[in-house]
């Protein structure tokens, strides 16, 4: 195991550096036109209303509840994407190319980008820190039954995992079991219930 | 390429850092960084080229970079290769905004 012992430690003044390079980057990209002085809030704000797993829930919410739907989300999650009232644009950064893995009674999927962030922004919108941390990145890859059970997931030996490293060619998402007790919700009612990371592989969903 | 970033795997890591009730950003910096980003690639360089840019940051640095630290290197190398800004002006604007202040 590493040693707790703290003798390196980046300087007291990490997060002022980065601060005042942001702020220099930001005058000199506005000063020449390329952003303007909207731009950080016009970005913010698109993932905030448009790009979000509030697309995510209602996708999975529609295949809950409508077995043709669910085929087509399966089979291209484009296309399916493409069927709901979604903002334009739902196929362009991030999300060329979608694709949701089913969770059963005997498989249960997790998604991890190895290789740094890659994530369905369209129907997820931006993930967590953990998912973007170099623990999560390494260890749900060797140890991902270990994993889950650190974040509450606790699966019978008999179900099997699957990891998926979502990549800049598929970005990867879950598809969660459908709780039981949910027989008679609407369609809106069930998305309510989706959360981010149940949507990652990383929880069950619960009423 | 077989470089740091490669991290499926590695052992040693420790525990998951998971934060109840997360903000999206960490801080203002990140949230700038990040939309900063956002709005040069696709319009002067591919958004493949944002995440080889930070693979191409040296081994020791990239991992003991914050994920945003990282973002903000690549922003950094991309838009001065791509000769939007150059080094110079960075450190100038830096150096004024300090006095500034």
């Amino acid at each position: 195991m590493p040693s707790n012992y703290p003798g390196f430690k980046h300087g007291a003044d990490r997060e002022a550096v980065s601060a005042a390079r942001v702020k220099a980057l930001e005058s000199l990209l506005i000063e020449k036109g390329i952003i303007t002085g909207n731009t950080v809030d016009s970005v913010l704000g698109h993932f905030e209303t448009k790009m979000g797993p509030f697309n995510g829930a209602k996708l999975v919410a529609r295949a809950w509840v409508d077995p043709d739907f669910k085929q087509l989300l399966l089979a291209d999650c484009n296309a399916a994407c493409e069927q709901m009232d979604f903002p334009a644009g739902m196929s362009g950064a991030e999300g060329e190319h979608m694709r949701i893995a089913e969770n059963t009674p005997e498989v249960h999927n997790v998604i991890v980008c190895t290789l740094c962030s890659c994530y369905p922004w369209p129907t997820l919108g931006l993930p967590p820190y953990w998912f973007k941390d170099p623990t999560f990145r390494a260890r749900v890859a060797r140890e991902p039954r270990v994993v889950l059970s650190e974040f509450g997931v606790e699966l019978d030996d008999s179900v099997e995992i699957r990891v998926w490293d979502t990549s800049a060619q598929i970005r990867w998402w879950v598809l969660p079991m459908r709780p039981a007790g949910t027989e008679n919700m609407s369609e809106a009612e069930l998305a309510a219930l989706l959360t981010p990371e149940a949507m990652m592989g990383v929880a069950q969903v619960s009423v | 390429m077989n470089g740091p970033h490669d991290m499926g795997g590695m052992h040693n890591m420790g525990p998951i850092p998971i934060e109840a009730d997360e903000p999206v950003f960490h801080s203002e910096w990140e949230a700038k960084v990040f939309a900063m980003s956002f709005a040069t690639f696709g319009n002067y360089f591919p958004v493949d080229e944002t995440r080889h840019a930070s693979e191409r940051m040296p081994p020791a640095q990239y991992l003991s970079a914050s994920y945003y630290e990282r973002w903000l290197y690549a922003l950094e190398l991309l838009i001065t290769e791509h000769q939007l800004v150059t080094q110079a002006e960075i450190e100038e604007r830096m150096a004024q905004l300090a006095q500034d202040r």
